[in-house]
This record gives structure tokens, sequence and C-alpha cells, in this order.
């Protein structure tokens, strides 16, 4: 057994233990944050250094070391860094529990990268609870009404989708006598080629899991938990909720359905329409619904709904195309990736405004271009990001996606997913036009702590420079969506 | 040094922009002159990166210097878009030509400009105008080529406009945008045209096209008028010519920018840069040809009679422009732009020289001047330098270059040739009335303060005073420009200019410092200029004759002169007015209020009412979103059982 190939979780694993025992016996907070970055740090440094090696599985096929894994690591790993140093200042308002945060968000990030490489249904039925768990606690953090709330809503309905999920599991189960996703593919594949209609077991076994994992990514009608966590939960959580978990979502997808269904094609043309109907249905959703908002953090709510049907977008490119081409796969990692560094852009921005002003409604943002111009100007990129407009990476991480969507006969698809990028124009831009042209509720300024600082920066550099030079990260993702072992 | 810096060429003044901006303007508002610092270090830089440059692609072979290029976006199974650079002989030189005259005009400017509230918007916006001229001139395909054409119309919108609280000023600017953005149609039709026909936008690979005759006929003719036509409008060209008298509304150096080096040479550089698909169409050389050399005389006789030194300098500009024209059409790239070459040095004096009697009088109405000879000395003897550059005396630049013109405009366009004559005449008279009116004579009293047209620091400053020279930091420049137009012309006495553009097959009427004046043709020219400058002296220095008795004399030549032929009013009365704005327009209009709109409002305000529906199934019950998940599993099942 090759258990170097484990290294990036073991270490990180063990500094969030590390966490945990330090908070025990240290006053100085700050402290904790650097443990938990250095334990990132080294973590994506384990993961940097397999990049580009052969695929391998480790635990008897349980686990896939390939360049899907590894590029959603990072992306993981990328994604909790962020979100710790967004963290730094909201953390320091909790008078307990400080040590359990910084370890929590480290042990579910676990859980994403867990979800990212494993091939076999027990162990992602494992990883995603090991990350939910986390993210439930997470959630309720505040310990306010509206947190607990929050939290307890996450917590019930993520049960009800567990339960979904392995009941669909146990009829896949059922059904090819396998668990490992290689395996479950030979079985189906050995079988003559039928309508899926024909064995009505895999239809519901595979619903079931349509339902599963819509709930992780906030597809409609699974969402409805959405808004409301969204503006419960502490906004850093929200953050990492709307980014790190719908990324493990979608990573997980990607690899269950490509995998173990993707390769007669009769079944991966059912599936991909299934993914291609809920886009639809999911982004005019969100859309039209984020238009009435007068929260923000909500209004990002139902936008995370809107562009998680834009991702599904990808989804039902990869189940349309065959095998080989890679367009639909790196187009969605490339998405996924310019969508997490928009959207955390996007929280911090908020984190830090909300945090002066002690309120998350749009209208209290009027005139923040004169109050905190950096601040204003960061989330205005990332709202232009958000709607798809050049330079950010909005509009590269769009048109790969829809341009790889046309080439497999969507065009109606993207034709609607372009509709509703114009709707979409119009919350996003509002929140734009109050801060820009809206009068300042005071002249004071808004300041903002270094820690928060960085992490903005970071992430608005990144939407430039991929939106401005797309080309490296997009041969990043290709290599991704190449090797895949399962 | 490696050929990657040619990069810098117009990243430095970019930069130069991006610092003023969004550092310099919004931080260090106090310290004034900084920015003006800033971008003459940035074109500095550039300058000295260009001059480099000129001397590598002198010493290569084939004076090309590859260049890597940057993939920019690369679509697999798709299109690739390259950003690189064309480093040749035409490059080299028009790079001399913009970096030197912009690093005159910003050094001017810290002396005209002292004081000006916009004094930071006015180097940032001059900074990009540069970092857009120079991103033309290295482009290596029509895309990249075509973006920094934009920026350089948008960069002339902001400068002509610069005073934009003056009325006056803001239309100028609205002007020169929309009226050059009708030749930019043409423009951009011919790209796509282009594209559409060859699938390249690599200016190398169109011109190998046009060479191996796989790009002709109809095609390569409508695609190279199309091109033209942004040219028109950029070097405002008959009949797009309305837009540069007017753009005397932005500040002075501005103009001399735009006169000399970026915005109205960009057509011009553009027709050179294209010169092979010119070449293979002989309508479009046809063309090119007429416009110019029509141009040419069109306007100089409205330079006859303007008494706004700007004015006339404008009108011969676009007179000049039409010479390029007129060289590029009948002899072909190395003979129009080295009339541009020279002229960039010439041209941009007279304007400094005009900016800096406008900052000691107070105006720019050359009849409330006079007298300025002994009071501003510096400005007298460079202004009478560029006068003789500019009317064609040997041995001054401008002769060099306009001689070449008039050879190869006899050699295949006698017509046309014999219109240029003439305009040499106009030209050496309407530059000598505006010295002689200018500096001869007394001083009559300037315009104190009525004109509205000078900076506002100076409203109510100096121009009760007597006039006085202008400072070091103002003369200086001019003094450099003034060498630079007795010399500049010695680069093809022996035919080296030529050479170096590669045009050796082409016509050339090399015949050595002294020796061109064994050629008659040369003194046709000469003494027509004689004349020119003769008439203008008897009438307004010895005054032999009667200024106004002539002007009586030709009455309807004088009113369709000076009126412009009529050409602004044609076209806002009649074409904007009556067909645009009462017919197409309002029909326009109704079909917006009534249909678009209704629509528009029609499809938002369901929007509206779809999302307040839906929102109330947001309850908050746990309940119901539990049901949902349900409901959804359910859904999917039954789509799939009756559509699957």
């Amino acid at each position: 057994m090759n258990l170097e190939l484990f290294i990036p979780e073991l270490s990180l694993a063990a500094f969030a233990i590390v966490v945990i025992l330090l908070d025990l016996f240290t006053r100085r907070k700050g402290l904790l944050v650097a443990v938990s970055l250095a334990g990132l740090v080294v973590s994506a440094g384990f993961t940097i250094a397999m990049w580009g090696g052969g695929s391998q599985a480790i635990f008897n096929n349980m686990l896939a070391v390939d360049n899907f894994a590894l590029f959603f690591k990072l992306l993981f790993l990328g994604i909790a860094a962020l979100v710790i140093l967004a963290s730094v200042d909201y953390v320091s308002k909790f008078a307990r529990f400080r040590g359990e945060y910084y370890a929590l968000v480290l042990l579910s990030t676990l859980g994403m990268m867990l979800m990212a490489a494993t091939a076999e249904l027990i162990a992602i039925y494992i990883a995603l609870e090991l990350t939910s768990i986390s993210l439930y606690i997470l959630a309720g953090f505040l310990k306010d009404p509206k947190s607990t709330e929050a939290s307890l809503k996450y917590l019930l309905l993520g049960a009800v989708a567990s339960a979904v999920l392995l009941y669909g599991m146990a009829l896949v189960f059922g059904f090819t006598g396998e668990t490992q996703l290689g395996e479950i593919a030979r079985t189906i594949q050995a079988m003559p080629p039928q309508a899926l209609l024909a064995s009505p077991a895999l239809i519901l076994g595979i619903v079931l899991l349509v339902a599963g994992f819509g709930f992780k990514i906030a597809a409609v009608p699974f969402h409805m938990w959405v808004p409301d966590v969204y503006e419960g939960a502490p906004t850093p959580i929200t953050a990492y909720l709307s980014v790190g978990s719908k990324a493990a979502g979608f990573a997980i997808i990607l690899r269950v359905f490509y995998s173990a269904f993707g390769l007669p094609e009769w079944l991966s043309l059912d599936w991909g329409l299934i993914f291609a109907v809920l886009s639809a249905i999911g982004m005019t959703l969100g859309n039209v619904v984020a238009i009435s908002q007068t929260n923000i953090k909500r209004m990002l709510g139902y936008s995370s709904i809107a562009q998680a049907g834009y991702l599904m977008v990808g989804l039902a490119t990869v189940g349309l195309s065959p095998a080989a081409d890679i367009l639909g796969r790196s187009g969605l990692l490339f998405f996924l990736a310019s969508y997490a560094l928009t959207n955390l852009g996007a929280f911090i921005a908020i984190i830090a405004i909300s945090g002066k002003l002690n309120s998350d409604l749009i209208d209290h943002y009027s005139g923040m271009g004169k109050r905190a111009p950096l601040l204003a100007l960061a989330l205005t990129l990332c709202l232009i990001s958000l709607i798809g407009l050049p330079p950010a990476a909005g509009f590269m991480a769009k048109f790969y996606i829809f341009s790889g969507a046309v080439h497999h006969g969507l065009l109606w698809l993207v034709i609607i997913a372009v509709i509703n990028s114009v709707i979409s124009a119009y919350y996003y831009l509002r929140v734009v036009k109050v801060m820009w042209l809206g009068q300042p509720a005071s002249a004071e300024k808004v300041p903002s702590s270094p820690a928060l600082r960085v992490a903005l920066s970071i992430s608005c550099l990144g939407v430039l420079l991929l939106g401005v030079i797309p080309g490296y990260i997009m041969k990043l993702a290709e290599v991704a969506a190449r090797m895949f072992i399962f | 040094m490696p050929y990657q810096l040619a990069w810098l060429i117009f990243l430095l003044p970019f930069f130069a922009f991006v610092i003023i901006s969004f550092f310099v303007r919004p931080f260090l508002n106090h310290k004034p002159k900084l920015s003006g610092y800033i971008t003459i270090a940035a074109i500095s830089g550039s300058l000295f990166l260009s001059i480099w440059a000129l001397i590598a692609v002198l010493a290569a072979p084939g004076h090309e210097l590859p260049i890597p290029d940057i993939n920019w976006v690369i679509i697999e199974g798709g299109v690739t878009i390259h950003l690189g650079l064309i480093m040749n002989s035409l490059t080299a030189v028009m790079l001399i030509v913009v970096t030197v005259v912009s690093l005159m005009v910003q050094i001017y400017s810290q002396g005209y400009m002292h004081g000006d509230p916009g004094y930071h918007r006015y180097f940032a916006f001059m900074s990009l105008f540069t970092t857009s001229m120079l991103g033309l001139v290295v482009a290596d395909n029509l895309l990249f080529l075509y973006v920094f054409w934009e920026l350089v119309g948008l960069c002339s919108y902001l400068l002509i406009g610069f005073w934009f609280h003056r009325p006056a000023a803001a239309n100028a600017a609205k002007k020169a945008f929309i009226v050059t953005r009708l030749g930019d149609f043409g423009f951009l039709a011919a790209i796509l045209l282009l594209f559409h026909n060859t699938g390249t936008f690599d200016i190398a690979q169109l011109h190998s096209l046009a060479v191996a005759g796989t790009l002709a006929g109809t095609t390569l003719t409508w695609a190279a008028i199309g091109i033209f036509a942004g040219a028109v409008g950029k070097s405002a060209q008959f009949p797009l010519h309305v837009w540069l008298p007017d753009a005397m509304e932005g500040p002075t150096p501005v103009s001399a920018l735009i006169h000399a080096a970026t915005m109205v040479a960009a057509g011009v550089f553009l027709v050179a840069r294209m010169f092979p698909l010119f070449a293979h169409s002989e309508q479009a050389l046809l063309t090119v040809a007429v416009i110019g050399g029509f141009t040419a005389i069109f306007a100089a006789t409205m330079g006859l009679v303007m008494t706004d030194i700007k004015r006339v300098l404008a009108y011969s500009t676009i007179s000049q422009l039409g010479y390029m024209m007129l060289g590029l059409g009948t002899g072909g790239v190395a003979i129009g732009i080295f009339h541009l070459f020279n002229h960039a040095f010439f041209k941009a004096l007279l304007f400094l020289g005009a900016g800096s009697i406008n900052h000691a009088t107070g105006t720019f109405d050359i009849r409330e001047m006079g007298g300025l000879r002994r009071l501003m000395p510096w400005t007298y003897a460079t202004f009478v330098i560029a006068s003789l550059s500019i009317a064609g005396i040997w041995p001054l630049s401008g002769f060099w270059g306009k001689d070449e013109i008039l050879v190869s405009s006899l050699a295949s366009q006698p017509i046309l040739f014999y219109l240029a004559m003439l305009t040499v005449f106009m030209t050496a008279f309407y530059m000598f009335r505006v010295v002689f009116l200018t500096f001869g004579g007394q001083y009559r009293g300037g315009g104190s303060g009525t004109k509205p047209r000078q900076s506002p620091s100076f409203i109510g400053g100096e121009v009760d005073k007597k006039p006085h020279e202008s400072p070091s930091v103002m003369v200086m420049p001019m003094v450099v420009l003034a060498i630079l137009a007795v010399v500049s012309g010695f680069w093809n006495v022996t035919g080296q200019f030529g050479k170096f553009m590669g045009h050796g097959e082409t016509y050339s009427f090399v015949q050595g410092f002294f020796g061109i004046l064994a050629h008659p043709l040369p003194w046709v020219s000469l003494i027509l200029a004689g004349l020119g400058i003769l008439l203008a002296y008897a009438m307004y220095s010895a005054k032999w004759l009667s200024a106004e008795r002539l002007g009586r004399m030709f009455a309807p030549l004088y009113t369709l002169f000076s009126r412009k032929y009529w050409f602004d009013e044609l076209y806002e009365n009649i074409f904007v007015g009556k067909a645009l704005v009462n017919g197409f327009f309002a029909g326009l209009q109704q079909f917006d209020n009534k249909g678009v709109d209704g629509a528009v409002n029609g499809v938002a305000n369901a929007t509206m009412a779809g999302s307040r529906a839906i929102r109330r199934a947001q309850t908050g019950q746990l309940q119901l979103y539990g049901l949902f998940i349900g409901i959804g599993v359910l859904a999917i099942i039954i789509c799939i059982y009756f559509f699957g």
C-alpha cells in the first residue's frame, strides 16, 4: 500500500489535531491562524509534488490519486486558506471555541479532499459526511437565533439528503453488485444496450443519487436550504459553503457519473439530459428570485443557485459528449476555479463592509464607492465576473463552458443560459449602482484589516488573471480533465 | 538588447497612464508637477527604445526584426489569437516620429498647462494617447491594431474635450469622435471582410496573400477601400475633413500632437501598413490618389481666408495629409511616409508656436496680433523656419518630401500634379499671411480675454500686459523641433530613406543635395512658393495691395472659402437635421418608445412579478423544504418515464 500518496490528507488531519490541542494551551489565538495556514500550505506542497505523475489508486481502489483529484485538492486548500484569512476578524468576535472553528474548517477541507478522490460508494458517503458534519457545526457558530436556525435546518435537510443518497447507492449496489465505480461501470457495460427505462431500479438509483448530490451543489429543487443557511451562517462560512462545498459536490458528481455511468452511451445520454433540465430550471429560478432580494447574503445565495445552473451546463456536456472529448470537463474545472475566486472575493468584500455596517442590506451599501473605494472596486470586479463580463474570469469561464455545450448539441440550453446572464446583470449591477451612485449614509470611512485585504487582493488578482490570460489555468484544467483513472 | 524589450515601447507610457490615474491623482494630488515628470520619463524611455529599434532595424537583414509572439487566447481545436509586433522600417520610422514629437509636446505642456486644475488628467490622457498610437504602429494583426485605432479615437475625444465645461469644446470632441467613427465603420467592415475571406487577421499573411494573388479582385478592392475609409476619417480627408478644424478647441499642445504624430498620422500610416493590398488593386490606389490630391487643394483654399491661426494650421494639415495620400497613391510607401516624417516635425513646431503666441497674447485671432517679432524672438524664428519648411523652400525638410510627391504624381496622374502645384502656391501664401500678420507691423492689442479659447488659468492674467516670450520650458522643445524641421529631409537626399523602406522598384527622384537644382521641376515649385510668399508680403506687410479690395473683388470665392463650402451646414442641417433627426431617428424613436420599451418593460415587469411569486415559496418552513426534495425526485422520475 502506498501510504505516501495519502500524505496530503494525513498531514492536514495532523495539523487539525495540533490546532485543537494548541488551543488548550495558548492564549494567543493568532497562532492558531498561523498553524492552520501552515497546515494548508504543507498539504498543498505535498499535493503539488504529486502533480503530473501517473494515476494510482490506494486502499483497494477506494481512493484515486489522479490529476483530477489533485486539481480539486489544490482548489480546496486554496479556498480554505482564503476562508481562514477572511475569518480572522470575524472569529475574534467569538468569545469561545476559536480553536475549534479553525480545526473544523481544516477537517471539512479534509472531507472535501477525500470527496474529490474517492472512487467507491461507501467511501464517498463517509467523505461526504465528514465534510457535512463539520459544516453543520460551523453554520451554527454565531449562536444567535438566525445562525442556530440555519445550522438546524442545514442538519435536518442534510440528513434527508444523505438518506436519499444512501438509498440511491443501495439501489445501484443492488443492481450491479458492486460499490467500486470502475466495477460498476464494467457491470453496466457488459449489459446489452437498452433504454434506461428497461431497468427501473437503476433509474431510481441514479435519480436518487442526483437528488442527494444535487443537495450539495444547490440544484433546484434541492436548493431550499440555501437562502436560509447562507443568511444565518457566519459570513466566512457562507463563503466557504458557496464555493468549497459546491466544488466538492461537482467533483464527486463528475467522478461518479462519468466513471460509473459514463461509458454506455444509452446511459450517459439520459443523465446528461437530466442535468441539462435541472440546469435550465436552476439558473432561471436562482436568477429570477435573486432580483427581489434585499439582503446581499441572500441575494448571493440565489446567485449561487444560478451559478450551479451554469455549472450543470458543463455536467450535461460531459454526459452528452464522447469520453475522449475533454471540452466539457475542462470547462467545468475552469469554471469552478474562476467561480471560487470570484465568489470568495465578493464575500470577503462583504465581510469587510458588513462587518463595519452591522448590516447585510443592499440599501445600506449606498455610497460605498466614496466610503471604501478599494473595497467597492473589488466587489464591483467580482460582481462583473459573476455576470460574466470581460475582463473578469467569469467571462472566460462562461465562454469555455458554453462553447463546449454548443459543440455537443446543447444550443437550446446555452440560449437559456445567456438570457439568464442578462437577467442576472440586473441584480448584480444594482449593487454596483447603489455603491457608486448612491449617497453615502455618513462620510465615515470603512476600514478593513490587513488579513482581509490580503485575501481580497489574492482573489481579485486571480479573477483578473484568469480573465485576461486564461491560457495557463486552462492548460492545468485540461491536464486534470484528461487524467481520470476510474 | 533582447527583442522582447520592444514591447516596452508602447507599454511604458501605458504604465505612466496607470500610475498617474490610479496613484498620483487620488493620493498625490497636491504634487502637481509629478504627473508631468512621470509622463516625460516614460516617453523618454520609449524614445530611447525607439532609437535602439531604429538602429537594430537598419542593421537587420531585410530591415525586419523577428519578435516572438504571445499566445493570448487558445481555444482547443479552434482559433488561437496571437499578440505580436511588427518591427520593420515603417514601424521604426513611425516610432521615432511619435516618440520625438510626443516628448517635445509633453515638455512644452509643462509650461502651457501650468496651473491648470486638470493637470494630472491632462498628462494621464496624453500618456494614453501616446500609448495608443505606439501600439497602433507596432501591432502585427488587424484586430490588435483596431483596438489601438479606437483607443486613439477615444483619447482624441477626451483631449479635444479636455475643457469639457465649455460647450464648444464638448461639441468639437463629439464631432471628432462621430465623424471619425463613420470611417471606422468602413475599416471594421474591411477587417471582417478580410477575415471572412482569408481566415486571418495577421498583417504579414494578408500581405503575402495579396502578393501571391490569392486575395484579389473585388474582395481586395473593397477591403482596400474599406481600410481607406478608416484612413479618410482619421486623417481628415474629404469628405470627412470637417472635424479637424473644430478640434482646435482642445489645449494647443494636444493639437500639436493630433496634427503631427498621433491621430491624423494614423490614417496615412494605416494605408502605408496595408500598402501591398492597395498596390494590387488599381482602383483602390487611384481612389487614394484622387481623394488625396483633391483634399490637398480643397483644404488649402479654405486655409487662405481663415483668421484663426489654429484654423489656418488645421487646413494646412488637411492639405498636407492630402499630399501624403497623393504620394502613397502615386508613388508608394516611401514617398508618402517620408512626407509624413518631415511634416510631423514642422507641423508640431507650428502648433507649439501658435500655442506660445496664444500664451502671450491670449488670442488665436491673427487680426489682433502683430509686431510679435521683437517681443517673441524665439517663437518668431522657429515659426518662420517651420513656415519655410511647409512652403517647401530648399533645403528645408518640407522641400524634399514635397518634391518626391510632385514628381511621382507627374509621372502617373498629371491632372493631380497640376492641382498639387497650385497647392504649393497657396500653401506658401497662407503660411506667410499668418507670419506677416502675426509677427510684422505693430501689436494690435491681443484678445483682452474676450476670446474663450485659452485655458481658464490665463483669463485675467497676463493678457493686459505686453506680450513676452514664453518660458524656456516651452521654447526649448520648439528649438529642437526647428532643428529637426531643417535637417530631417536630408535623410533622403541620396535616396537612403527610399532604400530603407524597401521601395527600390517604385519611382524615386533622387538628384543629390545640389544636384536637384539642376532639374527644372524643383525650380517651378520653388518659384510658385516664392510667388506665394511675395503675394503675402505685398498684401499684408508692404500693403501694395489691399486685402479688403481683393476680398471684395473675389467676393463669391471669398465667401465660399470662408464658409468652408458650407460643408458644416450641409452635414448638420440636411443630412443630420432633416434626413436623420426628423426622418429616420424620429421613426426609430417611435419604435423604441412603443415597441422596444413596451416589450422590455413588459418582460421586466413579468420577471419581477415572477420573482415575488416564487419568493413566497421560501417560507422558512422546514417541512416544506423537505417535501420539495421528495417532489423533485418524483418529478424527475415522472419526466423520465414520459419523455425518456
